[in-house]
């Protein structure tokens, strides 16, 4: 059954199941599924081919306020389907007995907000594609994951909502390996094949796997002036992203920006970030049915402006939601670029470090929003303006108040879309929009 | 919570194919009830059925597979097609061109379990989380609540794994996993201080049902946990400086885990994860004279061990499931490495022998180098005899924080709960502890281990690693240890 097709068999069986509800019982069925070929290659070779077709329902049985809730992997198969789906049912509503109301409960209601989002792509055959990577591969070591097909979600409800979100792309992770721990990674990935646009992506980790090649230099644990690029300051995002914009960790006291709340500590003037979900390639809706807005402005001018409201929260405490999901954590998270020219940025860097990526990121002060990480893959130390030499790998540990503070040069004028390629539980749909950043400053210490 | 594999054996039977040079089918089942009791509310209660299969098959120097939720025959006949098409895609292409390292094993394994949580209700089990979340803001048991104490819960969830591995030349194995999974959680503040204190910070967990709780006081801790969160609260900030250290076993779980399980992973040095989760400072040739730690350092593989989250009778390869010392006396012996890493190994001129973990984390990804029941045997000292061992250091407990290098090399790790150590005693309670190495030189630094006396059997339920990515439970056992001469610091002034 094709993605498209899930969809209908979507409505079909909550149609069916909204006819075996009983009394006040109101159903809310969420949808998760992908049909995806993965390709990993190690060496330039295959080492691991093959397919994955899963369909993850969650279904929640509400009457008042009480309700329980099961997932269930859909088999495709309307006969076996209905039939765990009646058994599920079953089981919730013996399970929502036992147990008392839930005052935050919260489900859409509005049959108003049922919406699709669509982005059709045509990746290659993978046959196709896996020739194509090895030929780029060709003389060097290649290592890295090819990912493709469709991934999509789904809600209905007992109510008549219904919400459609699909997507068809590929995405090519891949690195170049000098030797040891050298290495360029970069990433090609999209709705349809752009030959010229990979080979230009391949020649240019060439390039940079020719600078690796020189000695690296060993530098001592000191402060450098550091310009991270993109994917570098991902990974300091995705850690203020652990809580810092959620309401449930404000009001808990838990979130990594807890001295903006309780001290006012700031930010630079020109740090803004937001929810921007217009902008990026999730569903534009989330598990319990509500719609997200085009954008959530969550920090502005350096200081805090909104949080992630999940419905629950909401209830929780006394506010509107905004589509955030369970875990209130950004999908689509976009920074405002700056007015650094990317082009001039070895310049303005003049001496010091250019680092390509992080890694393992975690924090070693979370109230103080203090974070500590390795430098990774293409780390370059730079002198005049000119790169000089790979650098072998640093670990940081500074606070986000002096990097995107106090430290903060600027931002680039130019931002990257970076597209999350993991795939834990299938293959994500987040990404993040975000200029390069310019650090006087950042404290590095082994 | 009844299980679906004997009514669809035949059927799995009767796909795999006759006309390859070997097919796999290896279906799981997860059946699992997540219960959580947060400042005196039920969450939402979700069960969780998962079940699907995959198809491998080797055909002509190639492989492929397949996974798919769909059990009907004709869903089953689809994902053999598409494995096969993957087999013959990859044939002149895999990293591993000849031969076929899998064998055709029969054997059954099933968790111990003491007290089944079948024998309890649904309303036993929340009222048994209700009952412990309403100690967790009221530190030892006092009448009026702690203000101070602003998050708290219980959660208790349980997963139930049926898994069977069928094999085209008659091989079947089947896996009864039957994992318990208790946490408490409390959170204090007190303007920009924030401090969390957790029930072994996610390691006591393990196979079993209800001793599981037993086996860690779980009763006990809703007392001990928010007090600690209050003198954490109080607690000046864990000094800085070179000193020695004494970790607690719920620290030396992440420990073990990061710098000697991911680096001794066979399919890391063999350069899969490099564009992941990383490479290893460890290389081929080190193995059989390596020191990797001082000579009380003595590391086993050992799924064998009665109720750890990570033991089994086979890996997911079908390889039958042993113990095995990795390290010896300080000395590197083996990697973590499955049949087909070892196969690869062998082929590129280095035999070396391995152990049975190939793991897959469900039935929708295949099956990977991954670390399972890891273990630092114990040694001769006590807890008293450790501390009193120490000038100035540190005792710390309860992992919140882990990084590390994509060789396996520079650390840096927090803990939720420290010790001042003077003169041989156990000091003030100091907050925000961390402390940082690198792992080539730091386990020759280890100078105590605990006796079996002080040996805890936990577990770890989240590790990531693979392309597509993966998260698997890890066991990890330990005694407290001793390090000298390690950097030590805390948190922002």
């Amino acid at each position: 059954m094709s993605a498209s097709a899930v969809r209908g068999y979507l409505d079909e069986l909550v149609t069916w199941a909204t006819a075996q509800l009983t009394g006040d019982e109101v159903l809310t069925a969420s949808l998760w599924g992908e049909d995806s070929d993965f390709v990993r290659f190690n060496h330039g070779a295959v080492r691991q081919a093959g397919s994955v077709r899963q369909r993850e329902m969650l279904v929640d049985l509400i009457e008042g306020d009480r309700h329980a809730q099961g997932s269930i992997q859909l088999a495709q198969d309307p006969e076996i389907d209905r039939a765990r789906l009646a058994r599920t049912l079953e089981d919730l509503r013996e399970t929502r007995r036992l147990l008392p109301a839930d005052p935050y409960l919260s489900y859409a209601t509005d049959d108003g907000r049922s919406s699709e989002r669509i982005h059709a792509g045509a990746p290659p055959e993978p046959d196709w594609a896996v020739s194509r990577i090895q030929a780029a591969g060709t003389g060097r070591d290649l290592v890295g994951i090819y990912a493709a097909g469709d991934t999509f979600a789904g809600f209905a409800n007992s109510l008549g909502q219904r919400n459609w979100f699909q997507s068809t792309t590929f995405n090519f992770d891949w690195s170049f390996y000098l030797q040891a721990d050298k290495a360029v990674k970069n990433s090609y990935a999209g709705r349809g094949w752009d030959d010229e646009a990979f080979g230009a992506k391949v020649a240019w980790s060439g390039r940079q796997l020719e600078v690796l090649a020189r000695p690296p230099v060993d530098l001592r644990p000191d402060l450098y002036r550091t310009y991270l690029a993109p994917a570098a300051l991902q990974e300091l995002v995705d850690m203020m992203s652990w809580g810092g914009f959620s309401l449930k960790a404000h009001r808990t006291k838990q979130t990594p920006l807890l001295k903006m709340v309780t001290e006012g500590a700031t930010l630079a003037d020109g740090v803004r970030l937001s929810e921007h979900t217009a902008g990026g390639v999730a569903p534009n809706f989330q598990e319990q049915g509500f719609a997200r807005p085009d954008e959530v402005v969550l920090v502005e001018g350096g200081m805090y402006r909104d949080c992630l409201v999940s419905p629950r929260s909401a209830r929780e405490y006394g506010v509107a939601t905004n589509g955030a999901s369970a875990w209130e954590s950004p999908d689509s998270l976009t920074m405002a670029p700056g007015d650094l020219e990317a082009a001039k940025v070895l310049d303005e860097l003049g001496t010091g470090l250019y680092v390509g990526n992080l890694w393992y990121l975690n924090f070693s002060d979370r109230a103080a929003c203090r974070t500590t990480g390795m430098t990774r893959f293409a780390t370059f130390w730079v002198e005049g303006g000119e790169i000089v030499a790979p650098a072998n790998v640093l670990r940081f540990d500074d606070t986000a108040y002096h990097l995107l503070g106090s430290n903060l040069v600027g931002l680039t004028s130019e931002t990257e879309m970076l597209l999350d390629p993991s795939t834990y539980r299938g293959r994500s749909t987040a990404s993040v929009r975000l200029p390069g950043a310019l650090i006087a400053d950042m404290r590095f210490t082994l | 919570m009844k299980s679906a594999i004997h009514p669809l054996e035949e059927r799995f039977r009767a796909a795999l194919p006759a006309d390859v040079d070997y097919a796999s089918i290896r279906f799981s089942e997860r059946r699992g009830e997540y219960l959580t009791v947060r400042q005196g509310v039920v969450e939402p209660v979700t069960t969780s059925l998962d079940a699907g299969v995959m198809v491998s098959v080797w055909a002509g120097g190639g492989h492929g597979y397949a996974a798919t939720s769909d059990l009907s025959p004709a869903g089953l006949a689809a994902a053999v097609e598409r494995a096969r098409h993957w087999a013959a895609v990859t044939v002149g292409r895999s990293v591993l061109a000849d031969g076929i390292p899998l064998d055709h094993p029969v054997g059954s394994y099933t968790s111990p379990v003491a007290d089944p949580w079948d024998t309890t209700t649904l309303a036993d089990r929340v009222d048994l989380l209700r009952a412990t979340d309403a100690q967790l803001n009221r530190p030892d048991g006092a009448a009026a609540a702690d203000d101070r104490i602003v998050d708290w819960s219980a959660w208790l969830s349980r997963v139930d794994t049926d898994q069977l591995i069928l094999t085209s030349g008659g091989g079947r194995v089947e896996q009864r996993i039957r994992n318990t999974y208790p946490g408490l959680r409390v959170t204090a503040n007190d303007g920009s201080n924030t401090q969390t204190r957790t029930y072994g910070a996610g390691a006591y967990v393990g196979q079993g049902g209800r001793e599981v709780l037993d086996r860690y006081g779980f009763g006990a801790a809703a007392e001990r946990v928010p007090r600690e969160a209050l003198e954490l609260l109080a607690a000046a900030n864990c000094p800085s400086g070179v000193m020695d250290l004494v970790l607690a076993p719920d620290q030396m779980v992440l420990q073990i885990h990061e710098s000697i399980g991911h680096p001794l992973e066979l399919d890391r040095i063999l350069g899969d994860e490099r564009n992941y989760a990383g490479t290893s400072f460890v290389t081929l040739d080190m193995f059989g004279t390596y020191r990797y730690g001082s000579d009380l350092l003595n590391v086993t593989f050992d799924p064998t061990v009665s109720g750890q989250l990570a033991s089994y009778g086979f890996d997911d390869d079908g390889s039958p499931a042993a113990r095995q010392y990795l390290i010896r006396d300080g000395i590197l012996e083996r990697p973590l490495g499955g049949a087909v890493s070892q196969a690869r190994a062998r082929a590129a001129g280095t035999p070396i022998e391995g152990v049975a973990n190939s793991r897959a984390c469900s039935w929708n990804r295949p099956p990977i180098d991954r670390m399972a029941n890891l273990n630092v045997e114990p040694g001769h000292s006590t807890l008293d005899e450790l501390i009193a061992g120490v000038e100035r250091g540190v005792y710390l407990q309860s992992n919140n924080s882990w990084s590390i290098d994509d060789s396996r090399n520079k650390f840096q790790f927090g803990c939720e709960y420290g010790r001042l150590i003077t003169d041989g005693e156990l000091g003030p309670v100091v907050r925000n502890p961390g402390y940082r190495g690198i792992s080539a030189t730091f386990w020759r630094s280890l100078n105590g281990v605990g006796n079996a006396d002080t040996f805890t059997v936990m577990g770890t339920p989240n590790c990531g690693k693979g392309e597509p990515n993966q998260e698997v439970g890890t066991g990890h056992a330990s005694p407290p240890c001793r390090f000298a001469g390690v950097e030590v610091f805390g948190g922002e002034e």
